[in-house]
């Protein structure tokens, strides 16, 4: 068992001077602190400061080669990458690896999906346990992912990131899991970009800088801007670039009563030159599913699509990129880079046919743009011929943004676009969005992050159940207003 | 370097290969026998071109073989109707050969891009159809060509089309926005898709082409041997084809390809069976040697991919 601290509290989990490399790069150099029972630790950083890496020693995944970690009780974590399989039922994956199993070594499957039934319902999340894994949303896919680790028996629980994927209402319903697991006597480290949030449901607040330990202090003591502070390094005056006004241009892109099938169901806006409009919305309210519909990627059932006045028919990726409709999708791994490309190759791949002559790639040229790009937006790389799964998440997505810039669109759809993404190089995305817009390319961010959203966007469109449900701007825009046409609770 | 060495690495072990076999067997030391090789890969070599950019774009072919025999099959089934000289009936011939590959790879072509078939499973289809059908027009039996001109087709252009069309699609998969897309395709789809590439035009693209070569190849076998049997010819090709991609560095999964490294791995897998009969090894143990070499070629790969 653990030993007692100052009397009061049992140490749960004790790390001593872990130092941790791979090959030449010393991810973590010395790191010491130790979670009691009854706390919520909250673990912020850039990235590459080594949390990963650090959950990975605790976890066991990774050998140290340094320092010890000790720790006698049960640990569950939730990776920042998902650990389920898809072809498998949402109980059978929770309880993957740790089938409940009766006589003669049958499965108890009745069993195993009421407990997760029982598990899912305590996290509120209203998510089948039969049902299979790719009929989920990435959310409802998140909530299995925290059930899978909560469904344990553990002291200590540890999650890597685990609101990314939610919106507002699924996090408070999975912070209120955490602090019951708190009062319980359990610990938990919490990892998140999201600064205001783990202020919000921390106890104390770790900061990993370059594989260092730089600060823990008491969460009440300090404000967002001085943890990103503390994170990078150096005094950040402001997380969000100065707001743009509604923007007043003519309208560049107007949608009228859009729909696609089940998911889009009536959605129509103006979109204006050198303004940013955002969308809200709760997880299933057809955000994404609204940009695919503009971007071709999903049929459009009814409803017209303008460009410039003219009604346009977008039925492919390649006509939105040929009508200058750009989109930086939510899953860059998924749909919006290739790791095993070069930087180059990346930034040109829907606008090649500008780089062709004689039906030949000019390499000359490409590489000169993909440099352009890597010295305009501060890509960290060694080169435009680096391949992109070398490069961390922030400098992905900044290549990701230059492969649509490429394209010179007119209308410009972020989806998620800090997601997974640092401090540092978010507000590099925010500056680049901030611009863009001024510079007059209409723009439409589709974002989870309600301070994010109301950091970055003059007007706000709150979607619900695939509907426009209403438009928000000046002094109505704020996150109660949000939440109440999101939700479509009347006051 | 890396990058250097990957492109080599084919080349520098049918290099150390020819070494080995120049000490140990006085017949490597005769140039003779290297015209011979090369046409012995000839055939295979130039499907396997083709199957390069299938397997580059995540996909797969495994009717080739099958389509070799019924291409040929049904140019010398139906050249002669064409009447005239000589002359037109090769001509003929070679137009109806290549055409009938064609039509074979659209098929395949259609049932991937079109009709969303796994590549695996459409064509599995396809080879027992192509196959069947080819023993259907030819009863069963050899087709001979029956044609004078067809001894113009000698090894040496046949060599010379290996070179050719190796020249052809190194320039294709390297140099044009095709073979970007391919890559980009077989590398992840989805992004590909929604980077605007039309990824179904690529992937039928790369089968209608493999598809044509098969035509080529099946062409110049029917002339150098003046025929082509329905039940025998192009059996195994498909193995061979796909083994000489996988040999040559190009990956399984899609995403990198290396047509050089394809006719260096063509050039390896017949030298080792030249060599195995020139060594007097049974013949029945020949597939155990290059069964293992494709093992080994892609345990190098794997291992290569790890240490990244």
């Amino acid at each position: 068992m653990g030993t007692m601290d100052d009397g009061r509290r049992k140490i749960l989990l004790d790390i001593d001077a872990l130092k941790c490399s791979y090959g030449a790069d010393m991810v973590l150099d010395g790191v010491s602190f130790s979670l009691h029972a009854g706390e919520i630790l909250g673990l912020v950083g850039e990235n590459g400061a080594g949390k990963s890496t650090l959950v990975k020693c605790v976890m066991k995944l990774v050998k140290p080669c340094g320092g010890r970690v000790v720790c006698d009780c049960r640990v569950a974590a939730i990776h920042q990458e998902f650990n389920l399989v898809r072809d498998l039922r949402v109980y059978e994956n929770i309880f993957l690896g740790r089938e409940l199993r009766g006589r003669c070594g049958l499965l108890r499957r009745s069993r195993m999906r009421r407990l997760a039934a029982v598990e899912l319902e305590k996290l509120g999340a209203a998510v089948d346990p039969d049902a299979k894994l790719t009929d989920l949303s990435i959310s409802e896919r998140q909530m299995v992912e925290i059930a899978k680790a909560t469904i344990v028996d553990s002291a200590v629980l540890i999650m890597d990131e685990p609101s990314t994927l939610l919106n507002a209402e699924e996090t408070g319903r999975l912070f209120a899991v955490m602090r019951g697991f708190r009062d319980a006597g359990g610990a938990v480290i919490y990892i998140s970009h999201k600064l205001g949030e783990v202020l919000a449901v921390c106890d104390r607040v770790a900061v990993l800088r370059d594989g260092v330990l730089v600060d823990v202090s008491p969460s009440g003591a300090l404000t967002p801007v001085e943890l990103a502070g503390k994170m990078v390094g150096r005094e950040l005056t402001c997380l969000f670039p100065a707001k743009l006004p509604p923007a007043e241009g003519e309208w560049v892109m107007k949608a009228e009563d859009v729909r696609a099938g089940a998911a889009v169901r009536g959605v129509s806006f103006e979109l204006r030159r050198g303004g940013i409009l955002g969308i809200a919305g709760l997880a299933g309210s057809g955000r994404s599913e609204l940009a695919e519909t503009i971007c071709g990627i999903r049929r459009m059932t009814g409803g017209t699509l303008r460009l410039f006045g003219r009604a346009v028919k977008i039925t492919s990726a390649s006509d939105a990129a040929a009508h200058g409709i750009a989109f930086l999708t939510e899953d860059r791994q998924e749909s919006g880079i290739l790791g095993d490309f070069t930087v180059a190759e990346n930034v040109t791949l829907s606008s090649l046919r500008r780089y062709l002559s004689c039906g030949f790639i000019r390499f000359g040229r490409e590489n000169a743009a993909a440099a352009d790009y890597i010295g305009k937006f501060g890509v960290k790389c060694r080169g435009t011929g680096d391949l992109l799964r070398n490069l961390s998440g922030g400098n992905q997505q900044k290549v990701a943004i230059a492969k649509n810039l490429d394209n010179r669109p007119h209308v410009f759809i972020f989806d998620e676009p800090t997601r997974g993404v640092d401090v540092a190089a978010r507000r590099d995305i925010y500056d680049f969005i901030h611009d863009l817009a001024a510079s007059g390319v209409a723009c439409l961010m589709i974002c989870s992050d309600l301070e994010e959203l109301l950091g970055m966007c003059g007007r706000v469109m709150v979607m619900r159940e695939g509907r426009t449900a209403g438009f928000l701007s000046g002094g109505e825009l704020n996150e109660q207003e949000i939440i109440y046409l999101a939700t479509g609770v009347e006051r | 370097m890396r990058k250097i060495f990957g492109v080599l690495g084919p080349w520098l072990a049918l290099a150390l290969l020819l070494a080995v076999c120049m000490i140990g067997e006085a017949s490597f030391r005769n140039p003779m026998n290297y015209v011979m090789l090369g046409r012995q890969a000839a055939y295979t070599g130039i499907i396997a071109l083709g199957m390069t950019l299938v397997i580059a774009a995540g996909g797969i072919d495994l009717s080739v073989g099958s389509l070799f025999a019924l291409s040929g099959v049904t140019a010398l089934e139906l050249a002669p109707e064409f009447g005239g000289s000589p002359g037109i009936g090769l001509l003929a011939a070679a137009v109806l050969a290549v055409g009938a590959g064609l039509l074979g790879g659209a098929v395949n072509g259609a049932l991937v891009a079109v009709w969303k078939v796994p590549p695996f499973i459409a064509t599995l289809g396809t080879m027992s159809i192509f196959r069947s059908l080819g023993l259907y027009f030819a009863d069963a039996g050899r087709v001979a060509a029956d044609n004078p001109a067809f001894s113009l087709v000698s090894g040496d252009v046949t060599i010379a089309m290996l070179v050719g069309f190796a020249a052809l699609f190194t320039v294709m998969l390297n140099l044009t926005a095709f073979g970007r897309h391919v890559c980009a395709v077989g590398s992840n789809e989805k992004v590909a898709l929604y980077s605007g590439i039309h990824t179904g035009r690529i992937k039928f693209m790369t089968y209608l082409l493999t598809g044509g070569l098969c035509g080529v190849s099946a062409m110049l076998w029917s002339a150098r041997l003046n025929g082509i049997s329905s039940s025998g010819d192009g059996m195994g090709y498909e193995l061979d084809a796909i083994a000489a991609v996988i040999v040559g560095g190009t990956s399984m999964s899609g995403g990198r390809a290396s047509m050089s490294g394809t006719l260096a791995g063509v050039l390896l897998l017949v030298t080792i069976s030249s060599a195995l009969v020139a060594w007097g090894v049974s013949p029945n143990l020949q597939n155990t040697v290059k069964g293992a070499v494709i093992i080994i070629a892609v345990l190098f790969q794997y291992k290569k991919g790890v240490g990244k």
